[in-house]
């Protein structure tokens, strides 16, 4: 067994994941703030931020795509070793992480049910970095708005007209994240 | 003179102080031991494991003790200890053809193959008090007989052998399981009757009455009854067999229902089930009942409007944790509330005055 | 208490809970199905908001817990206690110190800040639940966006009273979508909730959880002829002579004296430290003062 994938877990995890949730929390509630995530140290090519995410959300009970470069054996016995969630088609899966490119197309993913809005996957996207320039945000958890550059502009309005129904994204670069709900609309600043 | 009311802390220490006192009563009368709670009130104990969701006699008398004899208090206990307890794997299905059964009878067949064993029972007990048990508890000196050896089949597999029983579908999905997960509407068969075996044995009780009385009756036969203790076993990965960790008493009940039929398929007798920890017959009885009255839909029969048949109904109100819980937050302080009902009904009374007299407030 | 985990869930319930919280965010006013667990409390004695404080506290939190507006109701010291034992985390009765405020019934009167949080004890979540007691009825009315039945319960009562009677648990449509139970705060309460500070909703025995990012839209339902009122006691607090607050009236004797005070306590403590009084502020202080001793 490769000792390499024991490394990189929480050194302790009840205290490490909670102060990740509440910067995974800001950031959702928040869109377009970035905020630092940090306690995991996981194989290349997942992020500081990414791998922490996974180890604060993601369990046996949550099915986890990965897209493109991050399905490789490294990342997979990391998240077995740590995580311990499935890894999964992106149409079953509640967590996704890759690069922008490689998660599409996003129509794979579930969007929820009318009656269960709630099922709908999580996507993890990896950048090079977190810029807080570029779109102009708007909605819930936006004082009036916030820029932030995104990968692209015509998929975040898609998925915010399927209100209530949508995915919400995390971005992660190094140890930052931000986030952009379902809520959140897009526009070209 | 107004003060606001400080020292909630205190007062909680006093009243938790005090409630210890009362739990030990009298000092002239020797403490209460959990062995003699688990051996002399076992029924008791039995109750609280099946409603407490955990097989344990021990903790379930401790519980019984600490919650001064309050069953739903030491079921409570019992539950908020359960959900701190790590999961190590779960169990094979236990077998309960295999069950050594201290009791076993049919009320459909006079006699079958394993025979008709009454057990400890109340049953034919007259209700009289027995006053020597003031005094003493001696048991009187029986002698004891051979334990049986021959198996003891289910009653409706005979029936089953001439296809006059319906033949329950089996199924190698995982069960889902209320405890780990969000109860979600239509449930389906294994979650109703995990709620059903957890559930308030008066609640059971009452709703399986209620059939028996007209709202949605199904001529229920207690085609069997046994209570005994069975192996429980788990598959170890490392071994790649099963191995026996331990065993638990329970009580199964197997219900023979009115039959059903169609042009496609003759008539056959139906089934309702019921499976609960310890000795506890009245339960596992109710629970067969509910169960059947519940599979109405599955069963092609009409829905009557009856609560047994209301599976979110029953489901929602059978556990008698949240029901206590709920009922008895009422005592909390609502005054926040009550003064914004105090404004408007001031208000309300004020403008309905006011319509009704309007020349004599304008007198005024 | 060594025995327990930090804030006494286990870390997978934990996460399940975080989820369900992430969603909420995400879907302001839906409730989203979590799989409470049973706490040492009782169901309807704050298990869904106590949960949710387990799930998002930090070791460096300060925790504020209210109940009716006040620190130092029973339950509200029975759950600031168990978090003290259980997360080892330092509390507050004073709102601008807090980081995390749990309550019950209450919104505190001082606006609060984007890095709060306030979380709701909620006993039933579902606004439509008393009419109508389905839940597979009312999880189909939020799919389709079908609230005509609470539209018509409010016209009933304008019908029959010549006003809405609705005076607690005032329903609001959250970013022009989902309905949403406020909780039981007083409808003096709800024009606060369009606030800087996240609001988590917990109901643990109905296993919901739903939450309301900061600025979101809030508005409670009304008509246009008979708009939606914030209202409150027509009085002055008779110890810091607030006239913005909410007011609890309390009975002083049996020949109907009495007198109202800020239901907020902190906020009361707060005003008359710096000066204010109201009409019997003198004689009651007095009075706190030889209780103190």
């Amino acid at each position: 067994m490769n000792t390499e994938v024991l490394k990189g877990g929480f050194g302790n995890a009840p205290v490490d994941a909670a102060y990740a949730f509440r910067a995974a929390m800001k950031a959702m509630a928040c869109p377009g703030t970035v905020e630092v995530l940090q306690g995991a140290q996981p194989p290349a090519p997942v992020s500081v931020a990414a791998g922490t995410l996974l180890l604060t959300l993601c369990d046996p009970d949550t099915p986890l795509h990965l897209a493109g470069d991050f399905d490789c054996e490294d990342v997979r016995a990391w998240v077995s070793f740590h995580i311990g969630a499935p890894v999964v088609a992106a149409e079953v899966s509640m967590f996704a992480l890759g690069s922008w490119e490689a998660l599409a197309p996003l129509s794979r993913f579930a969007i929820g049910t009318p009656e269960y809005p709630d099922r709908s996957a999580t996507l993890i996207v990896e950048q090079e970095v977190l810029a807080q320039d570029g779109m102009a945000l708007r909605g819930p958890g936006i004082k009036d708005s916030v820029t932030m550059a995104l990968p692209e502009t015509g998929a975040f309005q898609m998925n915010a007209m399927l209100f209530p129904l949508g995915l919400d994204f995390f971005f992660t670069s190094g140890d930052q994240v931000s986030a952009l709900p379902r809520t959140t609309k897009v526009e070209v600043a | 003179m107004y003060v606001a009311v400080k020292g909630g802390e205190r007062a909680i220490d006093n009243a938790h102080a005090w409630l210890a006192e009362e739990r030990r009563g009298d000092l002239n009368v020797a403490e209460l031991s959990v062995s003699q709670i688990r051996e002399q009130l076992s029924l008791a104990v039995n109750r609280v494991m099946a409603e407490g969701s955990l097989y344990d006699p021990d903790l379930a008398a401790l519980a019984i003790k600490q919650a001064r004899g309050d069953m739903i208090e030491a079921i409570f206990l019992i539950r908020a200890y359960r959900t701190t307890l790590p999961r190590f794997g779960a169990s094979a299905p236990v077998e309960t053809e295999a069950m050594a059964c201290d009791r076993r009878i049919s009320a459909t067949f006079k006699d079958a193959p394993g025979g008709q064993v009454l057990g400890p029972t109340f049953d034919y007990t007259h209700r009289l008090l027995d006053f020597a048990l003031a005094a003493d508890g001696e048991v009187p000196n029986i002698a004891k007989g051979e334990a049986r050896t021959e198996p003891t089949p289910h009653i409706t597999d005979f029936l089953n052998k001439e296809g006059l029983i319906q033949t329950e579908a089996t199924s190698e999905d995982v069960p889902g399981d209320l405890t780990r997960a969000p109860l979600e509407l239509p449930a389906n068969r294994p979650l109703r009757l995990q709620a059903l075996t957890r559930g308030d044995e008066g609640f059971v009780l009452s709703m399986a009455y209620s059939t028996q009385r007209g709202y949605a009756r199904n001529h229920a036969f207690v085609g069997e009854l046994r209570i005994g203790k069975v192996s429980v076993e788990m598959e170890i990965p490392e071994l790649g067999f099963a191995i026996e960790i331990g065993e638990v008493e329970l009580t199964e009940c197997e219900t023979v229902n009115q039959f059903q039929g169609s042009k496609t398929e003759p008539p056959q007798f139906t089934r309702g089930y019921g499976l609960v920890f310890g000795q506890s017959e009245r339960k596992s009885i109710s629970m067969a009942l509910v169960d059947r009255a519940l599979r109405w839909e599955e069963l092609g029969e009409d829905n009557l409007g009856a609560p047994a048949q209301d599976e979110e109904f029953v489901l929602y109100h059978s556990d008698n944790i949240q029901a206590t819980g709920f009922l008895e937050h009422i005592k909390l302080p609502h005054y926040v509330d009550f003064q914004s009902e105090l404004e408007l009904i001031r208000k309300l009374r004020r403008e309905a005055l006011e319509n009704a007299n309007p020349i004599q407030e304008a007198a005024e | 208490m060594s025995d327990y985990n930090f804030a006494y869930l286990d870390e997978q319930t934990k996460r399940m809970i975080r989820r369900a919280i992430l969603k909420g965010l995400a879907i302001p006013g839906y409730q989203v199905p979590f799989a409470s667990r049973e706490m040492p409390m009782p169901y309807g004695w704050g298990t869904g908001g106590v949960q949710v404080s387990a799930a998002t506290l930090t070791p460096a939190d300060t925790l504020k817990v209210i109940d009716q507006g006040a620190d130092d109701t029973t339950n509200a010291v029975s759950i600031r206690k168990f978090f003290e034992k259980t997360a080892g985390v330092a509390t507050t009765e004073e709102t601008g110190a807090a980081s995390i405020i749990q309550t019950r019934h209450r919104i505190p009167e001082e606006d609060l800040r984007e890095d709060q949080i306030l979380v709701y004890q909620v006993p039933i979540p579902e606004p439509l639940r008393f009419l109508e007691p389905s839940e597979i009825e009312t999880r189909k009315m939020h799919s389709l966006e079908e609230y005509g039945l609470m539209h018509v319960k409010l016209y009933e009562d304008i019908a029959k009273h010549g006003a809405i009677a609705t005076s607690y648990a005032y329903p609001v449509k959250v970013e022009g979508r989902y309905v949403m139970d406020p909780s039981p705060i007083p409808k003096f309460d709800n024009p606060k909730m369009e606030m800087a500070a996240i609001q988590l909703f917990g109901a643990g025995r109905e296993q919901r959880i739903y939450a309301l990012p900061p600025y979101c839209k809030v508005v409670s339902l009304d008509f246009e002829d008979f708009p939606f009122e914030a209202s409150k006691a027509d009085h002055a607090c008779d110890m810091c002579g607030a006239t913005d607050s909410y007011l609890d009236e309390v009975i002083m004797d049996d020949s109907g004296g009495r007198m109202f005070v800020c239901s907020d306590t902190d906020y009361c403590t707060g005003r008359r430290q710096a000066g204010h009084m109201g009409a019997q502020a003198a004689a009651a202080s007095a009075a706190l003062e030889e209780t103190a001793v």
